[in-house]
């Protein structure tokens, strides 16, 4: 079978500690996680993870079966990329010199659809939201100017589908 | 799993009470209805033993020599009886001393529950004496694990612990609790937990699989039943019977299924695995249907999954969903608790005989006892062989005692040739293979189930890797007899470097101390027999005596146990020699 990547979204209960335990079974099995993201979700006190891994679909359907299987996981699932709505967001901090000494810089900027976040005397902050590969892209091509800090966040992702975990949740309360 | 329950006067459920955290701790233990539990003391632990001191006349703490015998009497007891076992410990070094414990309680399905203490939550963090961060450290070999900081939590919290220690497929909980919160104050209320919305312990039978599986059952010409522990844990040993009986289904057991259905029974046809018997592992390549119940496929049941029943249609009747398709691909998973699709099958399950099928057994049985067996049984060289022990101790017990086995040669003798009458009476590590295991997994049997004889069978290997827990017998005067089969080597490990490391027997000599010496130090009758004439009547001495007994018997050093399926290699290319 061949490998994809897949996005898994985790709906949990909030608790300390499940972090670890949810990152222990990716380890356990030698599977690296290209991404992780844990944040609120649209229900109250459930926390939502997002992991990319890239793995085969037998590896993902055993992983999500363990993951399932913790205590406070209240549902996971997976999908593929074309399954989900799906983007990083990037921090590049610039040397401002370089806004009035490079005009490229500038073009680079305006094409690639990212926005500035704050300008000071000493640097300016560029944001970047969108695939992984819009953001390489724009790594590369600000690199030879010269990247005082880079940053880039894990896959956030919302899925096609329905997921219905109001609806799942109404049924185990 | 049922948990008895003490009478509701000593809980006190209507009115509030204002109680230490500690002491909290003890009366959620009560309204579980423990009242045994194993545990070792220490400085983050103490207020809940100051709790036990109050409470001796209701709560029997047993102080085992180290806390990894406190966690696998505990294992031991919960085996034995199908509770919860309980075992407690200090921070610190006493909590890591559990882990090995936990870790077989996980990979085994034992439910025990292990409190240990912490550190004060305001020297969390701060490398305090004694601190360990045993919740991560825990976290990969328990079923859920968690830290209390606050007294307030201590009811709900334990509570929680046994209602997931012991719910759908059992496994370990360990509750770590600073010791500010067994100092502090609790309003005291206590709820048994029924549910969490979360975690779903018994997953509902879908009727259309049930009907699916029936079918493929009813139209099978070969077909062939693997058991494990399920049947057990799920106490569906009379469902069990009822379908294998009603299909004339040849049903062969895993190394933890043993004893769920009587040794004698005609549907019988032995054990599964690398050395399992002869008959069950060729056939898995032979049948058309394999019906697998309430176990896990795992690798020493299955050997080479490429080569593994590809012929057979395969259903799986299994209460944890991520066990389907883990190891082997199954057409038909039958989800839920076993006694109830057990139950529920039955109805539409034709009856039927297959004696042919049978007869193929019988004659792979011949095989093996007349290449296996009998030698063993009856050897022509002068040192006594493990399996002529068994042999020999089973014409005493007539299959009515527990036996908890070791690791290693004595445990796969123990469990090829051990003859059982009645469920929870094989009782050894399968899936962590943990040596040290026997001996205090044996007191924890014993005191869980008094009016049953308790024979621990330990290589000297396996003795000696707990062999402080003689200690524990003295105090509790625990009736355990001990089996010691000694051949001075660590036998399986030897085994294995002579087929497999042309004898080269590295660090697999024992030099052994004087056995009998030790066992009579610590108060416990012994005795010693190498001679074949001997043996019965040393045998019978031991299960006569109304205390412990310690039997060292020496056998012969080099023997091997076969039948064996190589690693790697398929289940129907088991070696007879």
């Amino acid at each position: 079978m061949e490998k994809e990547t897949y996005t898994i979204s985790i709906y949990t209960e909030n608790n300390l500690g499940l972090l670890n335990r949810i990152s222990t079974i990716f380890q356990k099995r030698h599977i690296n996680i290209e991404s992780l993201t844990v944040s609120n979700s649209e229900i109250e006190h459930v926390s939502r993870f997002i992991i990319v891994v890239e793995i085969t679909e037998e590896q993902v359907k055993k992983i999500i079966g363990q993951i399932e299987k913790q205590i406070e996981v209240i549902k996971a699932y997976y999908h593929t990329n074309s399954e989900s709505i799906y983007l990083q967001s990037a921090l590049f901090k610039v040397k401002s010199s370089l806004l009035f000494d490079e005009r490229q810089i500038q073009n680079i900027i305006k094409n690639s659809n990212s926005n500035i976040v704050t300008v000071s005397r000493e640097f300016f902050v560029i944001e970047k939201s969108g695939r992984k590969e819009e953001i390489e892209n724009l790594y590369n091509e600000l690199l030879p100017y010269g990247i005082m800090q880079f940053v880039r966040s894990g896959r956030i992702s919302v899925t096609k589908s329905e997921m219905k975990i109001s609806e799942l949740l109404k049924i185990l309360n | 799993m049922e948990v008895t329950t003490k009478p509701d006067h000593q809980v006190n459920q209507e009115k509030k009470v204002k109680i230490s955290g500690a002491e909290a701790v003890v009366k959620c233990l009560l309204a579980e209805g423990v009242d045994l539990i194993y545990g070792y003391p220490g400085g983050a632990i103490m207020p809940v033993y100051d709790e036990f001191y109050k409470y001796q006349d209701q709560l029997h703490h047993v102080l085992t020599r180290h806390e990894q015998g406190a966690i696998h009497a505990a294992q031991g007891f919960a085996r034995a009886t199908g509770k919860v076992g309980v075992a407690i410990a200090t921070s610190g070094p006493g909590a890591t001393n559990l882990i090995t414990g936990i870790a077989d309680a996980q990979i085994d399905s034992t439910p025990v529950v292990c409190i240990t203490g912490q550190v004060a939550s305001h020297l969390l963090g701060s490398d305090a004496f004694q601190e360990t961060d045993i919740v991560s450290i825990s976290t990969a070999v328990t079923k859920w694990n968690y830290q209390v900081t606050k007294a307030s939590e201590i009811p709900e919290v334990l509570a929680k612990a046994f209602y997931i220690a012991k719910s759908g497929r059992p496994g370990p909980v360990l509750i770590d609790i600073t010791k500010d919160a067994q100092f502090g104050e609790v309003d005291f209320e206590y709820k048994k937990c029924e549910s969490i919305r979360s975690y779903n312990p018994v997953p509902k039978i879908d009727a259309a699989r049930l009907q699916e599986a029936a079918q493929v059952i009813n139209e099978a010409k070969k077909p062939f039943v693997i058991w494990g522990q399920g049947i057990i844990l799920g106490r569906a040993e009379q469902e069990f019977k009822d379908f294998i009986e009603k299909a004339g289904i040849p049903s062969a057991s895993t190394l933890l299924g043993l004893s769920a259905l009587e040794t004698d029974h005609p549907l019988h046809v032995g054990m599964l695995g690398m050395h399992g018997n002869y008959a069950p592992n060729v056939l898995t390549n032979a049948c058309d249907v394999l019906i697998a119940v309430g176990m896990r496929f795992d690798d020493r049941v299955t050997g080479s999954l490429d080569t593994y029943a590809k012929q057979a249609k395969i259903i799986h009747f299994e209460i944890d969903p991520a066990e389907v398709d883990k190891n082997v691909k199954t057409d038909i998973a039958v989800l839920g608790n076993v006694k109830e699709s057990l139950k529920d099958i039955l109805p539409l399950i034709k009856k039927n005989k297959h004696e042919d099928w049978h007869q193929e057994f019988k004659d792979l049985y011949k095989i093996e006892y007349d290449e296996v067996i009998q030698h063993q049984f009856h050897p022509e060289g002068k040192g006594l062989t493990m399996s002529e022990v068994l042999n020999e101790l089973n014409t005493i017990t007539k299959g009515d005692a527990v036996i908890v086995s070791d690791v290693g040669q004595h445990q796969m003798i123990a469990s090829r040739y051990g003859k059982f009458n009645q469920t929870k009476s094989k009782i050894t590590s399968g899936g962590l293979g943990t040596m040290g295991f026997a001996l205090p997994a044996a007191i924890g049997a014993k005191m869980g189930n008094p009016s049953r004889e308790v024979v621990a069978i330990i290589g000297d290997g396996s003795f000696q890797m707990n062999i402080q827990e003689l200690g524990t017998i003295l105090q509790t005067k625990a009736a355990v007899k001990i089996l010691v089969l000694n051949n001075e080597f660590l036998g399986m490990v030897r085994q294995w470097q002579e087929l497999f490391f042309d004898r080269r027997y590295a660090s697999t000599v024992m030099i052994n101390p004087d056995f009998v010496k030790i066992a009579e130090g610590y108060g416990i009758k012994a005795n010693r027999v190498s001679e074949r004439e001997n043996l019965a009547n040393a045998l019978a001495e031991m299960m006569a005596s109304d205390e412990s007994y310690f039997l060292e018997v020496k056998v012969e050093q080099e023997g091997n146990v076969f039948p064996m399926i190589p690693t790697g290699s398929s289940v129907s290319e088991i070696r007879l020699k």
